[in-house]
C-alpha cells in the first residue's frame, strides 16, 4: 500500500520479505540522492516500488551556459490546499478585462477549474488566469493595476 | 545615472551588486525563486520580487519573468551578474528594446567575443597569438585528423558555443580524436544547442592568466592588470591571485596591452576579462573573452583599489572612464580561494544541506564575499558556491600566511566544503614556489583527468 504523504510503497508489515524490501527501498533512496533523481520505478519478482521525491522540482544547475528565452506556459503555482488562488507569474493584476468593465469574479461567485478569474499583464501580453480549482470566492486579495509576484495569493477561496 | 537597478541573479553576486547600488544611492530590486525566499540579501534590497519556482528555467534563466519583474518594479537597468543570463545576447537585446539598459557590452560585441571562432578572428586582427588550430568549425572527422597531424598531438576538441571550462575534450591520437569529435558534437548540441566544434593544439604545462578590462561607450578601454587562475580542477577555477607569480614585468605589460587591444577591436564596453594561456617560454595565446563581471573580480579590486561593479554601473549609465592607464596601480598581492559545498575527499561531490555552524574569518587583509549564514540551506538547484575568501597583503608570502590563518578560522558545518583542499594547497611547496599549471591540481591530487 502507498504511504499517503510520500507516495512510497510500503511492504505489508510482518511478511518475510519486509526486511529485504526495506533494504531495496533504502538502496533506491541512496541512489536517488547520489544521482539527483526525482522518480524511480523498480519491479522485482516480489516487489514493485515507485519512489518520487516530494517538493519543488530538482534540476541540476548550469549557471555557465546561456539559455534562449523560454516562452513556455507558466506552471501551476501550488496553492495552499484549496485556500487561495496564487499568481503563476510576475506582472500587473487586473480584475476586469477593461477599465470600465465588470470584474471577472466577485465575492460569493462560484468558480470551476476553467473559470477566468483575472488578467495578469506581463510584457504587454494580457494573460487570462484560470481558477484551476472548484469553489467559492471568499475574498479578493489584490487591487486592479497592482504589481504581483510569482506565488502571490490573489483570491481566497472556499473549496467545494 | 540610473535610479533603480534590477539584479537578475542570486547568491553572493546578487549581494555584491546590491552593495554597489546602495553605495551609489541607486535603488536595488532583487528577484528570487521560491528556493531563495529566505536569502539574507533580499532584506538589503529596496524591493524583492518572487519570479518563479526553484528551477532556473522558470526563474533566473527565464527572460520573460525577469523582464516582467523589471517592468512592474519600474527599473532603468538590469545587472545580470555572472552565469545565468549574463552573456545571453538575446536577453540583452530584449531588455534594451523594453528601454531597460542591460549592464554589459553591446549585443554585437557580446556575440562576437562569445563565439569562440569569431573571437579568434578578432584576436588575429589585434595581433594576438591564437592557439594553433582550425580557423573555422570542423566540417568533418577527416579534416580534424589532417589538422591534428599538422599541429601535433595532443589536441583539444572544443565547442564553439562552450565556455567556463565546458564542452572540451582532449585527444592524444587518431582513435580518441574521432571519438572526441563525435561525442563533442553531440554534447555541444545538447548543452548549448550548437553542435559546432573546432580543434586546438593542447598547450602543455600552461598557466591560465587573464586580464581585467573595462571599456566605456566612447572607445576608451583601461586594464586593471592580470589574475593568475592556473589552479583549476576540470577547468573550474579553485584559486586565483594577482599579480601572477610566473610572469616577468615585460610579459605582464605585453599581456595587459594585448587585452586592451582585443577589447578595442571588439568595440567592447563594460567590464570584461580576456583569458590567455601562457606557456613556459612566456608566449601567450588567447583562450577566450568573458563578457561579464567574473567570480574572481575581488582579487583585482584588492590590488588596484577600484570597485569594478560600480564601474560597470557607471559606464553603462554613459559615464566616461576617467582613469588613465598609468593611474591604475597593482599594489601588494591578493589571493582568492573559492569555497564550494563539495566533498573534496569524495570526487568533489556537491553537498546540499543546511548550514548549522558558520563562522567567517576576519581581521587584517581579509575579505569574505558570501550570501550564506547559519540556518541557510544549500539546495541542489544552483551552483555549490558558499563564498569567496580573499586576502590582500604586501607580499605573496604574507598573503599565503594570512590565507592559511583565515582558512583555519573559517568554519562551515556540517556540510563538506573545499576548505580542507585549500589548506593543503596553501601548504604545498609547488604552490608556494609559484610553480603550478592548469593540470597541477588533478596531477597532485589525482582527482580525475580532464575528459578525453
Amino acid at each position: 500500500m502507498a504511504d499517503e504523504k510520500t507516495g512510497k510503497e510500503r511492504p505489508v508489515a510482518g511478511t518475510p520479505s519486509e526486511g529485504a524490501a526495506l533494504d531495496t527501498i533504502h538502496k533506491l533512496v541512496d541512489l536517488m540522492e547520489k544521482h539527483g533523481l526525482v522518480e524511480v520505478e523498480v519491479e522485482q519478482a516480489d516487489l514493485a516500488v515507485r519512489l518520487r521525491k516530494g517538493g519543488a522540482e530538482v534540476t541540476a544547475a548550469a549557471p555557465a551556459s546561456p539559455a534562449p528565452a523560454a516562452p513556455a506556459a507558466p506552471p501551476k503555482a501550488e496553492s495552499a490546499p484549496g485556500a487561495t488562488i496564487n499568481s503563476p507569474m510576475v506582472g500587473t493584476f487586473y480584475a476586469s478585462s477593461s477599465p470600465e468593465g465588470e470584474a471577472f469574479v466577485k465575492v460569493g461567485d462560484h468558480v470551476t477549474e476553467e473559470t477566468v478569474v483575472c488578467i495578469i499583464e506581463a510584457m504587454k501580453v494580457f494573460n487570462e488566469i484560470r481558477a484551476e480549482m472548484s469553489g467559492t470566492i471568499e475574498k479578493v486579495l489584490v487591487k486592479s493595476a497592482q504589481a504581483v509576484e510569482f506565488g502571490q495569493p490573489l483570491f481566497a477561496v472556499r473549496p467545494d | 545615472m540610473f535610479q533603480r537597478i534590477l539584479v537578475a541573479n542570486r547568491g553572493e553576486i546578487a549581494l555584491r551588486v546590491i552593495r554597489a547600488c546602495k553605495e551609489m544611492g541607486i535603488g536595488a530590486v532583487a528577484v528570487f525563486s521560491e528556493a531563495d525566499r529566505d536569502a539574507s540579501y533580499l532584506a538589503l534590497a529596496d524591493e524583492a520580487i518572487c519570479i518563479g519556482p526553484a528551477a532556473p528555467a522558470q526563474s533566473y534563466l527565464n527572460i520573460a519573468r525577469i523582464i516582467s519583474a523589471a517592468e512592474v518594479a519600474d527599473v532603468d537597468a538590469i545587472h545580470p551578474g555572472y552565469g545565468f543570463l549574463a552573456e545571453n545576447a538575446h536577453f540583452a537585446e530584449v531588455s534594451r528594446s523594453c528601454n531597460i539598459e542591460f549592464i554589459g557590452p553591446s549585443v554585437e560585441a557580446m556575440r562576437q567575443v562569445g563565439d569562440k571562432v569569431q573571437a579568434r578572428n578578432l584576436a588575429k586582427r589585434a595581433k594576438i597569438y591564437v592557439i594553433p588550430g582550425s580557423q573555422t568549425p570542423l566540417e568533418s572527422e577527416d579534416e580534424a585528423l589532417a589538422l591534428a597531424h599538422e599541429i601535433g598531438y595532443p589536441v583539444m576538441v572544443k565547442a564553439a558555443a562552450g565556455g567556463g571550462g565546458r564542452g572540451m575534450r582532449i585527444a592524444h591520437n587518431d582513435i580518441s580524436l574521432v571519438q572526441a569529435v563525435r561525442q563533442g558534437r553531440a554534447e555541444a548540441e545538447a548543452a548549448f544547442k550548437d553542435g559546432r566544434v573546432y580543434l586546438e593544439k593542447c598547450v602543455e604545462a600552461a598557466r591560465h592568466v587573464e586580464v581585467q578590462i573595462v571599456g566605456d561607450h566612447y572607445g576608451n578601454v583601461v586594464h586593471f592588470w592580470e589574475r593568475d587562475c592556473s589552479l583549476q580542477r576540470r577547468h573550474q577555477k579553485l584559486v586565483e591571485e594577482s599579480p601572477s607569480p610566473a610572469l616577468s614585468r615585460k610579459t605582464r605589460e605585453k599581456l595587459c596591452d594585448a587585452a586592451v587591444r582585443m577589447a578595442k577591436e571588439a568595440g567592447y564596453s563594460g567590464a570584461g576579462t580576456v583569458e590567455f594561456l601562457v606557456d613556459r617560454k612566456e608566449t601567450f595565446y588567447l583562450l577566450e573573452v568573458n563578457a561579464r563581471i567574473q567570480v574572481e573580480h575581488p582579487v583585482t579590486e584588492a590590488v588596484t583599489g577600484v570597485d569594478l561593479v560600480q564601474w560597470q554601473i557607471r559606464v553603462a549609465a554613459g559615464e566616461h572612464l576617467r582613469l588613465r592607464q598609468r593611474d591604475v596601480p597593482q599594489i601588494g598581492h591578493a589571493i582568492e580561494c573559492r569555497i564550494n559545498a563539495e566533498d573534496c575527499a569524495n570526487g568533489f561531490r556537491p553537498c546540499a544541506g543546511p548550514i548549522r555552524k558558520f563562522r567567517v574569518p576576519g581581521g587584517p587583509g581579509v575579505r569574505v564575499d558570501t550570501h550564506c549564514f547559519e540556518g541557510w540551506t544549500i539546495t541542489p538547484h544552483y551552483d555549490s558556491m558558499i563564498g569567496k575568501l580573499i586576502v590582500h597583503r604586501p607580499t605573496r608570502e604574507a598573503a599565503v600566511a594570512t590565507m592559511r590563518r583565515a582558512l583555519d578560522e573559517f568554519v562551515v558545518e556540517p556540510i563538506r566544503t573545499t576548505i580542507p583542499l585549500h589548506r593543503e594547497i596553501m601548504a604545498n611547496p609547488d604552490f608556494l614556489r609559484g610553480n603550478v599549471d592548469t593540470r597541477w591540481v588533478e596531477r597532485v591530487w589525482q582527482v580525475g583527468a580532464a575528459r578525453g
